[in-house]
């Protein structure tokens, strides 16, 4: 099960979010938080690492990690997919 | 034929005038801006002529679509004139492309705004000329950050901006400035403001006096706008806007104008060796080698922008496949590939034909296109854009495929 909380940890690591994630809703859009384009390729690789799961190309669009909580639907099913 | 007739006779003046294929129009224009290519070079003035000519056959308003006055114009079609401009006068033909790549943004993201709905008639009805002002003192070329902020005061707002650099600012009849969106927002929090010339005061505070590219006049400004309604700020955020239109057309417009500027190039080296053969029958002459690699690199470069345009109007009208990393990585491709190529080729084809090729006032001159082209590698800096590539390759899956994404 991916929780919210767990997301948040990976935003803090980020260097153009940090400071910024306590601070933010779940649906807050990220990128007019000051997340770029370097960011999110940041922000993939580290829940890549975190979750043990490869993005497929079609999830790399801008829209998969527009919010905190987009970002746990995108990856909690791709963890069960991985899983199954 | 009488409806025919009814037809033409309802269209205003101006428009039944310049009716025709886009590309004769196009023809009829880069025939004036030839004549004056090499003054509009020497002076570094704004190419006024070729502009004057664009607006008289009508070309600035065809992105707009037709519901607005337009004629829905495609971005293959466009990326065509660029090409046909760019063996005229450089300088044109990059006026010509940067227009249309502001125009893309407000016909991709506008049509939801009354406002710029109105504006978009307007831009086909007088063909008003539109300018870009992204770079900003402090930021450099970095589209994607701004300092400058939309300061709101009721419905109206204020600006300020050192913009460093805005090509044709002082000839432009529209502005469309990045920034902020408003005075605590990150500075990748931007918006598209789009700023009239009589709305706006600009003080030239830089000159651009340069190799090439002279009569893009890309001058720098400091901006003020004040008292402006809050509508003329597009409410999409800029990041949609750049990743969905503007790298797209900047890319693929741009690779067309460096491709008119290569063709020409081959094309003088071609008759230079044709005519080199007509002197000397039953010899092949010693540039014609030279020439076969010249042609054969530009036809690499002319499958590259060809093969880009095909990716872009596949994808066009379509959100998550115009920002997928895969999409960007291709555009990224295509401008470092095609503007390295077109140096390229171009000192291939002075090489072809020699001190007549560096001698200006000769019918085989090509000094201006190549200072011209070596702008190519430069405008959006090639390692800028690499530098991005390396960082999406970093997640990038890749398909493997040759037909397809």
């Amino acid at each position: 099960m991916v929780e919210i909380s767990d997301i948040r940890d990976v935003l803090k690591s980020l260097e153009s979010l940090k400071g910024a994630v306590d601070g933010l809703s779940d649906d807050d859009d990220l990128f007019e938080k000051g997340l770029d384009s370097f960011g999110s390729v940041q922000l993939m690789l580290a829940l890549e690492e975190r979750f043990d799961i490869e993005f497929p190309d079609s999830a790399l669009g801008r829209r998969s990690f527009s919010t905190i909580r987009i970002i746990r639907d995108t990856v909690a099913g791709l963890a069960r997919q991985e899983a199954a | 034929m009488n409806v025919h007739v009814e037809v033409a006779a309802a269209l205003p003046a101006a428009a039944a005038a310049a009716a025709g294929a886009l590309d004769a129009r196009a023809k009829r224009v880069a025939e004036e801006a030839a004549r004056h290519a090499d003054a509009v070079d020497r002076a570094g003035r704004f190419p006024a002529e070729a502009v004057a000519a664009l607006k008289a056959e009508r070309l600035l308003g065809i992105q707009v679509p037709r519901s607005l006055g337009g004629e829905g114009a495609s971005m293959s079609e466009i990326a065509e004139l660029c090409a046909i401009l760019g063996r005229a006068c450089s300088a044109a033909a990059m006026v010509f492309a940067m227009h249309h790549i502001k125009l893309a943004s407000l016909v991709t993201h506008g049509l939801d705004s009354a406002w710029h709905c109105t504006l978009m008639e307007r831009i086909a009805s007088e063909q008003l000329l539109i300018a870009s002002s992204t770079t900003e003192a402090g930021i450099g070329g970095d589209l994607r950050n701004s300092l400058c902020a939309v300061e709101a005061e009721g419905d109206t707002f204020r600006l300020t901006k050192e913009a460093s650099v805005i090509s044709y600012g002082a000839q432009a009849d529209l502005i469309l400035a990045t920034a902020r969106r408003h005075k605590e927002a990150a500075t990748s929090d931007q918006v598209l403001v789009a700023l009239l010339s009589d709305q706006i005061t600009l003080e030239r505070t830089s000159v651009w006096d340069t190799l090439g590219m002279r009569g893009t006049c890309s001058d720098g400004f400091l901006l003020k706008a004040e008292g402006l309604p809050l509508a003329q700020v597009l409410q999409k955020p800029f990041a949609e806007i750049a990743a969905q239109s503007m790298l797209a057309a900047s890319h693929l417009l741009w690779g067309s104008v460096w491709f008119g500027i290569a063709s020409y190039a081959v094309d003088r080296a071609r008759a230079f060796v044709q005519g080199e053969a007509r002197k000397k029958p039953g010899q092949v002459p010693p540039g014609a080698l030279r020439l076969a690699e010249a042609a054969n690199a530009l036809q690499a470069m002319k499958s590259t922008v060809v093969a880009g345009l095909a990716r872009y109007e596949a994808a066009k009208g379509d959100p998550d496949a115009l920002s997928a990393i895969g999409f960007s990585i291709m555009l990224n491709n295509v401008k470092t590939t095609v503007s390295a190529q077109a140096v390229d080729i171009v000192q291939r084809a002075l090489s072809v034909v020699g001190i007549a090729g560096y001698k200006n006032g000769t019918p085989f001159s090509l000094g201006r296109q190549l200072r011209d082209v070596l702008s190519a590698p430069l405008m959006i800096s090639n390692d800028r854009i690499l530098s991005n590539t390396a960082n999406l390759l970093l997640v990038q899956k890749g398909s493997g495929k040759l037909l397809s994404a």
